[in-house]
């Protein structure tokens, strides 16, 4: 597991419900838009994530250092979870070698959620970090 | 889509605007309430002056698989501010699931003053309607309620058994797939919930989406789930109906279009559902 990743985990871990209903919403806040010249709407069938309810897609991209870029889009505007985790994995995965972030493991969805998985939810967040990982062991195998 | 009232609904006044609601956020006799599935959304923003009611916690009793009984109904209104006058009208999330399942237990306890927004949470914020974070806090009342009468909406699974043998009217709302007995869940959920998959013999197929406009989530007109419902699945609004899902929240917004928009009277929601029918030891069921 990525260091920066797994010591937010972590941090997470000690909330109680309504500390990790704050930190997440704040997550939410900060999420960013895949910029217009990474992908540009209608965004590509290839990078939906699959199963996803708030319709989100998802993109790595190699920056000259070797290192990773994470990219995000959320089209549902109720993707309130999508955008937080969207965030999270950017901000604690991006800027990592490829190798590193395709260590990344679905669980860390339930970690970070607990009670705010829903039932319908939890399917699509866990396969946003399953297309993150799949993304990167593609890159690092190139 | 026309006005409410103009789609030549049974019942229009159980149904309001996004734009009704907007004009009446500030109306002391209306109290609007956001139940939703994602337990995070309310706290990201809903629609200023609504009051969250959780499904699991507010509705439901926390040992039991049951509702909450009459003293557990009176402190929630008294939390949320609400009389037996005030106007409680319902949204949420997932096309109004919970938001049809929170103002069907309140039928359970007679709270008739009740009404949906038609949409839901989504089309309000396609709208680009207000959203507010403040979580509004209304002075306490007193509301004296009447013990929980299930009977008039609500089906135990005796009642769907006797129900079967009469060749009663069931619907089932679930997904092609959950009816066919091929996931025990709905698309895309985990696949769990029941060690049997199929539907209860008789029940006809037909989808919860169905009564709804995709593009916007807002109910289709009476004279389109005429059609749906009473030509092309012959059920009859004059017979008795039992509706079911997975766990009684999509069979709810299937009981409401039945009941309200289409003037079912005689329409209970088998919450049990398929959680409960597909567990059952030696009942009858069909693929």
């Amino acid at each position: 597991m990525p260091e920066k990743l797994d010591r937010l985990i972590d941090m997470f871990q000690m909330f109680d419900p309504s500390d990790r209903t704050d930190m997440l919403l704040s997550y939410a806040d900060q999420f960013k838009e895949v910029p217009p010249a990474i992908a540009t709407r209608p965004f590509p069938e290839s990078h939906h994530v699959p199963q996803c309810e708030s319709d989100a897609y998802v993109w790595a991209l190699r920056q000259p250092d070797d290192t990773m870029k994470l990219y995000f889009a959320v089209e549902n505007p109720s993707g309130v979870s999508a955008k937080a985790l969207a965030a999270i994995l950017d901000k604690t995965l991006s800027g990592l070698p490829a190798s590193e972030i395709a260590t990344v493991n679905c669980d860390i969805v339930e970690k970070i959620f607990r009670q705010n998985i829903s039932m319908g939810k939890g399917m699509g967040l866990m396969s946003m970090v399953n297309a993150v990982q799949a993304l990167a062991r593609r890159a690092s195998q190139s | 889509m026309a006005p409410i009232e103009q789609r030549g609904y049974a019942h229009p006044e159980a149904l309001v605007s996004t734009d009704w609601v907007e004009q009446h956020l500030n109306d002391p006799k209306v109290r609007l309430v956001e139940s939703n599935e994602d337990t995070l959304l309310y706290s990201s923003g809903h629609v200023p002056g609504a009051v969250h009611v959780d499904w699991t916690s507010d509705l439901n009793d926390q040992v039991r698989r049951d509702y909450i009984t009459r003293d557990g109904f009176e402190s929630l209104m008294s939390k949320i501010g609400a009389t037996k006058d005030t106007t409680v009208v319902f949204y949420g999330d997932k096309n109004n699931w919970w938001a049809c399942y929170a103002f069907w237990v309140f039928q359970l306890f007679g709270h008739t003053n009740a009404k949906v927004m038609d949409g839901g949470r989504i089309k309000w914020q396609k709208e680009n309607r207000p959203l507010s974070r403040d979580v509004p806090s209304y002075p306490k009342t007193q509301y004296k309620a009447s013990d929980r009468s299930d009977a008039p909406h609500r089906a135990f699974r005796d009642d769907v058994m006797g129900h079967l043998k009469k060749q009663g009217q069931l619907v089932d709302v679930r997904s092609p797939e959950e009816y066919a007995g091929t996931r025990m869940h709905m698309p895309d959920y985990p696949n769990e919930g029941a060690l049997r998959g199929g539907h209860i013999p008789g029940a006809k197929s037909i989808p919860w989406a169905k009564a709804i406009n995709a593009d916007d989530g807002t109910f289709k007109t009476a004279d389109e789930l005429k059609k749906l419902y009473c030509e092309d699945n012959k059920l009859s609004p004059k017979n008795e109906t039992i509706a079911y899902c997975r766990i009684g929240e999509r069979s709810s917004h299937t009981w409401f279009a039945l009941k309200y928009l289409l003037g079912f009277d005689n329409i209970r929601n088998y919450d049990g559902s398929w959680t409960e029918w597909g567990n059952l030891v030696g009942v009858p069921i069909e693929k």
